[in-house]
């Protein structure tokens, strides 16, 4: 048994230490995410934001964080304990598995697995039942009706997502990420689709802002209707992992919209080829544009209502997605993609 | 390592397992399953059969619990707790499974395993050649088959959702307008 452990002490703290640093940048991600939501809002209704802690308000999110750690966690009575204290962690776990097979770049990827794509989708589907579970447990009306419109929403506009991703597999023939990345080394694949697949970017950052029931789709937590929804009886830290899963949710899905249709690490035109490390950069960039644009959506539109949000998804979304596969596959077929 | 990781999945889906059967609340029977479940999915992964486990975490993880939460948000009260089975039900129930138990250990224990040299970890387009391939061990005539039934259990969650009092209804509609 010594033996055992000595031999695989190393690959043991090894992956303790990468174990680690994903949590950390998970938590300064979070954390930079929540500051920019609020100075991008704040830009949005001509006002300033979170300007007095530290150079241009950047601390005023820690300041907040450590409000979170010291306040009381408090509950509602009859409620149920075991799932109320479970649910966060599924949130939280569920974005952290979905983190591990990103590529931040060609060398810093955790898991390459060879159905990366299909992980991802499999894990997210994962995640809404934290937020089935926090809303029931709560035993508070608005919590359990919030929780509901989210299960309806999140199980309808999977398939958005999933569908969307299937459209460009059809362009890269695989679904290993790093694989994906390599075949757009002949050009992005927004650009060697074209027209399909900028329909299927259209539909996927759609149906991904519902996916991480973020505004226009926020009716999960309409403060209007249900307080706060399903993480209403949530507070302190409880309430923030909620709080910080959602940024990561939206992080993610940018992730995937980079790595899918904007070529992931690959820099443009490949000016930065010969300098591998700068991947990290460029993948960072271009998913920040792309968190950018998930913002300016909710500082833009107003809520849509439950029925407007099923029409959208099931008479529009799926049938418009189901018609651009037939045309990608056609494209494919007459060998019509754009390649350099 | 392998082994270590092992017996800790096992360990977990066996205490769940019973957990799950015990538990007098339905949703924490639910939840004790989703662990057995994922545990399972991490024995896939653990055997580097990775397509298998993602499906696993999909559908049922991903789906059928999700399913299940939601038939139980509907019906149950939060203060609902189930009754304890009686004694020779439980009895019963025990017998059968040791009995399950015997013949799958017995189908084990029987069939000669050969380790592969040079494991390859399957590719998705393999499966999916295979599902549509027409040739000696292909799988299309299964697939087309579940696809009907697919369709099938589709139309007919419509009429049922329909209601008998709509389908009467706009069959008159069409019959005065012919």
């Amino acid at each position: 048994m010594t033996d055992l452990f000595t031999t695989y002490t190393g690959n043991i703290l090894q992956m303790l230490l990468i174990a680690l640093g994903y949590l950390t940048f998970f938590a300064v991600a979070g954390l930079l995410l929540v500051w920019l939501e609020r100075r991008i809002a704040a830009f949005f209704q001509l006002r300033l934001g979170p300007n007095r802690v530290g150079p241009f308000g950047l601390m005023q999110t820690i300041a907040d964080a450590l409000k979170l750690v010291s306040k009381e966690l408090t509950g509602t009575e009859r409620a149920d304990k075991f799932l109320y204290n479970l649910a966060p962690y599924f949130v939280i776990i569920t974005a952290l598995l979905a983190l591990a097979v990103l590529p931040f770049s060609g060398q810093i990827q955790a898991f390459d697995i060879n159905i990366g794509l299909f992980f991802l989708t499999a894990v997210s589907s994962v995640g809404v039942i934290g937020i089935l579970l926090g809303g029931w447990s709560s035993n508070n009306k608005y919590a359990l009706i919030g929780a509901m419109r989210s299960g309806v929403q999140t199980v309808s506009y999977e398939l958005s997502v999933g569908l969307s991703l299937l459209t460009m597999v059809l362009l890269t023939g695989s679904l290993q990420l790093s694989q994906i990345i390599e075949v757009q080394k002949d050009g992005w694949l927004i650009v060697q689709g074209h027209i399909p697949a900028i329909i299927a970017f259209m539909i996927f950052m759609i149906a991904g802002t519902a996916e991480t029931n973020r505004a226009p789709f926020d009716l999960v937590e309409a403060e209007s209707e249900l307080g706060a929804g399903f993480h209403t009886e949530y507070s302190g830290m409880k309430f923030a992992y909620f709080f910080l899963a959602e940024f990561i949710n939206m992080f993610i899905i940018s992730a995937i919209a980079v790595v899918v249709f904007f070529g992931g690490w690959l820099s443009p035109f490949g000016i930065t080829d010969s300098i591998p490390w700068l991947g990290v950069f460029w993948f960072l960039g271009k998913t920040f544009l792309v968190i950018f644009l998930m913002m300016w959506f909710r500082w833009t539109f107003p809520r849509l209502r439950v029925d407007q949000l099923l029409t959208l998804e099931w008479k529009y979304l799926l049938p418009i997605n189901l018609f651009n596969i037939v045309l990608m596959a056609v494209i494919i077929w007459l060998n019509l993609e754009i390649k350099f | 390592m392998e082994q270590i990781i092992f017996y800790i999945l096992a360990a977990i889906i066996v205490i769940f397992a019973v957990a799950a059967v015990n538990s007098r609340k339905i949703l924490h029977a639910v939840i004790y399953l989703l662990f057995v479940l994922a545990s399972v999915a991490g024995i896939y992964f653990l055997v580097n059969y990775n397509f298998l486990a993602a499906l696993q975490l999909a559908i049922y993880a991903g789906g059928v619990i999700v399913l299940i939460i939601f038939s139980v948000m509907l019906t149950h009260n939060i203060d609902a707790q189930l009754e304890i089975a009686s004694l020779k039900s439980k009895l019963i129930a025990g017998a059968l499974s040791i009995g399950g138990m015997a013949v799958t250990l017995y189908a084990i224990y029987s069939y000669q395993f050969n380790s592969i040299e040079n494991h390859q970890a399957i590719e998705v387009s393999d499966i999916g050649l295979k599902l549509l391939s027409f040739e000696r061990g292909g799988y299309v005539l299964p697939f087309e088959v579940i696809s009907i039934l697919l369709l099938a259990i589709l139309i007919g969650a419509i009429v049922i959702a329909k209601g008998q009092h709509l389908i009467e209804q706009e069959h008159k509609q069409n019959q005065q307008k012919l």
